[in-house]
């Protein structure tokens, strides 16, 4: 048997680290891949997505470590920054002065926080400056964490999806918070206008303060945000959740082509050989950064491939569904919020329920019978049905309002109570008629009932159907005609 | 009258039976504290078995299958039978012959049966088909408490708790009277569909999870994220009870309600609403069944279960725990006494060099006498008649022409065989591939033992001789093991007999039986009942009065009294009296700890496609048992479900131009089988149902994929992709049963 082929991956975050644990499914024994990871966080890694729950205290920090199947021959170096790539000599180079050889490289740098040119948010080194953080690492969630005292006014810059989250856990732990979009409406990506009202709605009733379609101005310390209209809006703190930038600076200075991503092919390929990229510094036209799901798809593909299991798996883009984690709050949305506005408005077909006082809002547009968009609050039940529909691209169901709704079509069958004989014990097949024969041959009681019928035997579910007809006949009802 | 236990499953309901005015035996409900007086239509109309025209009462043989059966006489049969398994044992070597036997045989015929295979036969090849029923619970029960029995403590504890979990488990169809325990608890219900017993649950305000089929662990996963999130794990339980948590717990983190949501289905809310009501219960149950476990992942998606039930404290405590639901008759004795290819008598594995030579001494034989282990079943069955897999079968108590996965390319399998042997009271689909045919006795005709649900050892009365020219199992393994060349005394064909020897050989074992056999001896002096072949009733059995006695007292929760002889929990050692409730002061393994599995979900073997759209499930009916072989053959019960349906959401049907009632074949990649379509509006849109009791055309295995589970072999039973298409009508009316 050959060598195994070296893989270097760039990045042990979720997708990077997916990326080995998918790998070495395939690969248990190393006979295919040799794998070494380079990590700049010195921790091992974790999963973002809990770092809500470990804002609010729910789960400790060393709870989000994610699983890592390594083999005895797989390096991981953690703590260390790759200073260069080479894709012509296939080497990495670390800033510990050493460098690796690959067979293939693999992109998993992920993103970073975005800080809107707000004065005050960062120090003349670009450090973020006092008061000021992101929401993306532990070292985020540590500072978030010690600011979140009762009382104590936040302010959360950026009303997306991370924004909301965060804004739901700090006021859950008796923060006062506020949030500040610059878009008109909250999580303006998801969302259509009248569903974005009726969320913000939803969170002032929980106590947050909703600003949209306001700037941010200068970020005092100690003192608050002051706003393009020239509010102050008082704060400890600011939590900056207003985007994340991909992180492309390897692959630019190598030479790779990249816009706000590394442009990346089906095959996850760049444009160089060899190297390839998945997770949020990747860019595919069909869209997925910023979202796990997408993320681990690709590692999955990827992984496919490059272990030769199945060298024809492609990435088709996403069909990805958001969710809004947070306590009181359920908020699903997919595809295209706006679809009944765009350019196909006039062959898509759209079901709309707005529930203001209710605080729930469904819609739902559908296209030649698949679902292209859908925002659901406060629809529990229908969202698992409907983005099931959606990410694997199913045919609607004709009576769209009972999808939207999660209610299930009336049952077809005869219901039991409706019929002139029903039948009352279903384990052994005994209808009404059947114990009101046996009651005028002289069985008064459930025992004798069921000695002569078998009914309540069974499951004894019908004990109280059978108790109860005891005590009709006996009060002098009429059985009826069979 | 005789005191007795149904035939079927393994809630071994008791019930008397005593001849009715036209002299046949009729069944009346006894109290005991698993079925408390309650039977299902199954069991009431069990003693129509005794008398079906359908009965076989004379051997059957043919030399090859094209020929027609010829009725002959015993000798004449077993003396063939022996001759051809000699023949064809010296030609191709001791594996040549293998035996399939059955969770439905007792605790002496399993024992018996196991010892012939591997001393008379020599052969490693025997299984049996409760591969197909409790391999994965097993399994997974095996390494999380050291030991498996179904459940640890008695049935009636249930009663008191508050919330009772139940995953890919339907008592309310397939065991209805065990709901009479479920009346209090509010249940969560996990089943693709909305079974009766999910129906039940949410009539009485409890829930209904119904995940897509092959995605239960992810959910499990998914409840135990949520219970950690909320707070409500026991961790001082977690510390002294249990290893391996923060292992397990990498996995569950990375499987977040939504997460788990677009996987499963399985609203969000409706994870956090039953994660809640299951973590804040005072006493509480998990209990799981066939649904979550006959999957590639059978093993792990039962352990995902128990690590749940680890992580909230409640194995081994009075008043809380997890437990499986055992489906067939002695689906628990069945696993534990050497008819398992990795396996010896009393839960000994047979690659444990200790247990060999333990067993080889009781045996009389040198421990390298014993046979290693074997293929397991399904495996054994597709090696039938290839090249280096045996070449003839003895088949006893079971149906897999119709009950296995894959049973187009099963039947294909039997058909290769120079030599199908099998035993049954009718001519079950089975036997059209045979070359002898052995008329046994059933049930009610002999006596034995059975383990039930509970690990309670039960004693099954006879009641009446078996028809002339009938033999009894054990009369069968003796003749032929004689023929074959082994002492008599060595294959004792006297029940009592057997059970003291089996109770001698497991003594000190996991499954110990000694106590049984001790007292059964002391008791009954280990004399026989068993009357001449002629017909009639029998005597009533002396060791009765003492066991409803006991009965009694344990429905009120007491140990058993030492003297009862039967009806004990195992382990029973000799010195001892039964154990009620396993594990209350510690696990079974070394440590005394019990061990979360770091499992992790994965998916199907198959998944739907443009080919094949949809999933499908398979299950029972109320009024069925296993391949029907036996209920088929009650008419009322055949009346009631007399053919193959498919359950489907109304849109499932529409989009197949398909109507209520209308037939409908159904495809996948193996089979095709013919339903009736039923439409059922709480299904999934994604899953169709179908029941797994019917033969030939109609046959749902016909679809099922054998993709095995890596630990248990356990076959993928539950999930299978397929295509859903109209018959025409008068295709339909033409179409013959095969």
């Amino acid at each position: 048997m050959s060598d195994p082929r070296e893989i270097v991956v760039i990045g042990h975050g979720m997708v990077g680290s997916r990326f080995v644990t998918e790998c070495r499914a395939r690969d248990p024994e190393g006979q295919r891949v040799r794998i070494t990871v380079v990590g700049a966080e010195s921790r091992g890694p974790y999963n973002r997505i809990l770092l809500s729950d470990a804002v609010n205290g729910r789960l400790e920090e060393s709870e989000l470590a994610l699983p890592s199947t390594t083999h005895a021959n797989d390096r991981v170096c953690t703590g260390r920054a790759v200073t260069a790539v080479d894709p012509q000599s296939r080497r990495v180079y670390l800033d510990d002065g050493t460098e690796l050889r690959y067979d293939e490289l693999v992109l998993a740098t992920g993103a970073q926080p975005a800080f809107p040119p707000v004065r005050g948010l960062v120090d003349r080194q670009g450090a973020p400056s006092d008061g000021v953080t992101a929401l993306r690492d532990l070292d985020d969630c540590a500072r978030v964490r010690s600011w979140a005292r009762s009382g104590a006014p936040l302010v959360v810059l950026g009303g997306g999806v991370l924004g909301l989250e965060a804004a739901r856990g700090l006021n859950e732990a008796g923060s006062r918070v506020a949030v500040v979009e610059s878009a008109p409406w909250l999580m303006r990506r998801q969302l259509d206008r009248s569903g974005a009202d009726i969320l913000a709605q939803q969170l002032r009733t929980l106590g947050i303060d909703i600003h949209t379609w306001r700037v941010a101005g200068r970020w005092v310390p100690g003192t608050g945000l002051e706003l393009d209209d020239g509010r102050m809006v008082p704060a400890d703190g600011i939590i900056v959740t207003a985007g994340v930038r991909a992180r492309t600076e390897l692959a630019t200075a190598a030479g790779l082509a990249t816009e706000h991503g590394v442009l990346v092919d089906d095959r996850l390929a760049t444009s160089a050989p060899r190297v390839h990229a998945i997770g949020d510094c990747a860019q595919h036209s069909g869209g997925g950064a910023g979202l796990v799901a997408p993320g681990w798809e690709m590692a999955r593909i990827l992984a496919d491939q490059l272990t030769g299991v199945d060298p024809a798996a492609r990435y088709r883009g996403a069909r990805a569904v958001t969710r809004l984690k947070a306590a009181g709050i359920e908020l699903t949305a997919l595809g295209d919020a706006e679809a009944d506005a765009g350019e196909q408005a006039d062959v898509t077909e759209t079901v709309t329920v707005a529930d203001p006082h209710g605080g729930r809002y469904g819609k739902l547009s559908v296209r030649s019978g698949h679902i292209v968009g859908a925002v659901l609050l406060g629809f529990a039940d229908a969202a698992a049905a409907i983005s099931q529909l959606y990410t694997e691209d199913g045919v609607v169901p004709a009576d769209r309002l009972s999808l939207l709704l999660g209610l299930s079509p009336t049952d077809s069958s005869p219901a039991s109570s409706g019929e002139s004989d029903p039948t009352v014990c279903h384990c052994n097949a005994v209808r009404r008629s059947d114990l009101e024969s046996a009651w005028l041959d002289g069985a008064r009681s459930r025992a004798a009932l069921a000695e002569r019928t078998r009914a309540t035997t069974g499951c004894g579910g019908c004990t109280r159907d059978v108790d109860a007809l005891v005590t009709a006949l006996g009060d002098g009802a009429e059985p009826v005609s069979h | 009258m005789t005191r007795t236990h149904c035939p079927y499953c393994a809630l071994q309901c008791a019930m008397h039976l005593e001849p009715d005015p036209s002299g046949n035996l009729a069944v009346r409900p006894a109290q005991f504290p698993t079925n408390r007086g309650g039977l299902c239509r199954k069991g009431w109309t069990a003693a129509e078995l005794l008398t079906t025209p359908e009965r076989l009462t004379t051997p059957l043989l043919r030399t090859d299958t094209s020929s027609e059966f010829q009725p002959v006489d015993w000798d004449t049969a077993l003396d063939h039978v022996a001759r051809r398994m000699a023949q064809l044992r010296r030609f191709h070597g001791p594996d040549a012959v293998s035996v399939f036997g059955s969770g439905g045989l007792t605790n002496e015929k399993s024992y018996l049966l196991g010892k012939f295979a591997r001393l008379a036969l020599g052969t490693s090849q025997i299984d049996y088909n409760g591969r197909f029923c409790m391999s994965s619970a097993a399994a997974a029960g095996n390494r999380a408490f050291g030991l498996d029995r179904g459940m640890p403590f008695p049935l009636s504890d249930l009663g008191g708790a508050e919330v009772v979990l139940l995953a890919g488990a339907n008592p309310a169809a397939t065991m209805p009277p065990m709901m009479g325990h479920l009346t209090a608890p509010t249940l969560i219900v996990v089943d693709p569909r909305r079974s009766a017993t999910a129906e039940q649950a949410l009539a009485r305000g409890g829930m209904h999870l119904a995940p897509r089929p092959g995605t239960d662990l992810a959910l499990a996963l998914g409840l135990l994220h949520v219970a950690r999130v909320e707070n409500l794990l026991d961790e001082d339980y977690i510390a002294e009870r249990t290893t391996g948590f923060s292992e397990a717990w990498r996995h569950v983190a990375a499987w977040w309600p939504h997460r788990v949501e677009q996987l499963t289905g399985v609203p969000a809310a409706d994870i956090h609403a039953a994660a809640r009501l299951l973590g804040q219960a005072g006493s509480r149950y998990i209990l799981t069944g066939r649904g979550c476990e006959q999957h590639s992942s059978g093993v792990d998606t039962v352990s995902a279960w128990i690590n749940l039930a680890l992580a909230l404290g409640l194995p081994g405590r009075v008043g809380s725990g997890y437990g499986c639901i055992t489906g067939q008759g002695n689906g628990q004795g069945g696993r534990e006494h050497g008819q398992k290819a990795d396996q010896l008598p009393g839960y000994r594995r047979i690659d444990d060099p200790e247990a060999r030579d333990r067993v080889a001494t009781a045996w009389g034989v040198d421990a390298g006498e014993l046979p290693g282990p074997g293929r397991s079943a399904f495996e054994l069955l597709d090696a039938l008649g290839q090249d280096q897999g045996p070449r003839a079968m003895w088949l006893l108590g079971s149906n897999p022409a119709v009950s296995a996965p894959d049973a187009v390319r099963v039947r294909r399998r039997l058909a290769e065989l120079d030599l199908f042997v099998v035993s049954d009271f009718v001519f079950s689909e089975s036997c059209e591939y045979a070359h002898v045919v052995l008329p046994v006795a059933q049930w009610a005709e002999e006596r034995g033992t059975m383990t039930n649900l509970e690990g309670r050892v039960l004693r099954r009365n006879q009641a009446v001789n078996p028809p002339a020219g009938v033999r009894t199992d054990l009369e069968v393994i003796r003749e032929l093991a004689v023929r074959l060349g082994q002492p008599a005394e060595r294959f004792p064909s006297e029940a009592d007999a057997v059970l003291t020897e089996l109770g001698a050989v497991t003594r000190g074992a996991p499954a110990d039986y000694s106590g049984i056999s001790a007292r059964l001896a002391y008791r009954d002096g280990g004399r026989s009942t068993a009357g001449p072949s002629s017909g009639g009733p029998v005597a009533q059995p002396a060791s009765y009065v003492a066991a409803e006695d006991a009965a009694s007292v344990e429905s009120t929760g007491e140990v058993a009294s030492p003297d009862t002889g039967n009806e004990l929990y195992w382990p029973a050692p000799v010195d001892g009296s039964g154990t009620p409730r396993l594990f209350l002061d510690s696990f079974a393994h070394p440590d005394g700890r019990a061990r979360f599995l770091p499992v992790e979900h994965r998916p199907a073997a198959e998944a739907a496609s443009p080919t094949f759209p949809l999933l499908a499930t398979t299950g029972r009916v109320l009024g069925h048992y296993q391949s029907g072989a036996q209920t088929r053959r009650v008419p009322e019960l055949a009346a009631a479900d007399p053919e193959t349906v498919v359950e489907m959401h109304p849109d499932t049907a529409a989009r197949s131009g398909l109507r209520s009632g209308d037939q409908a074949r159904v495809t996948s990649a193996r089979g095709t089988t013919l339903a009736r379509v039923r439409i059922t509006a709480h299904s999934r849109r994604d899953t169709v149902f179908l029941p797994f009791h019917f033969a030939g055309a109609g046959a749902a295995n016909n679809l099922t994929n054998p993709a095995l589970d890596p630990t248990s072999r356990m076959p993928e039973f539950k999930v299978s992709a397929v295509r859903l298409e109209p018959v025409p009508a008068d295709e339909g009316k033409d179409s013959p049963d095969e």
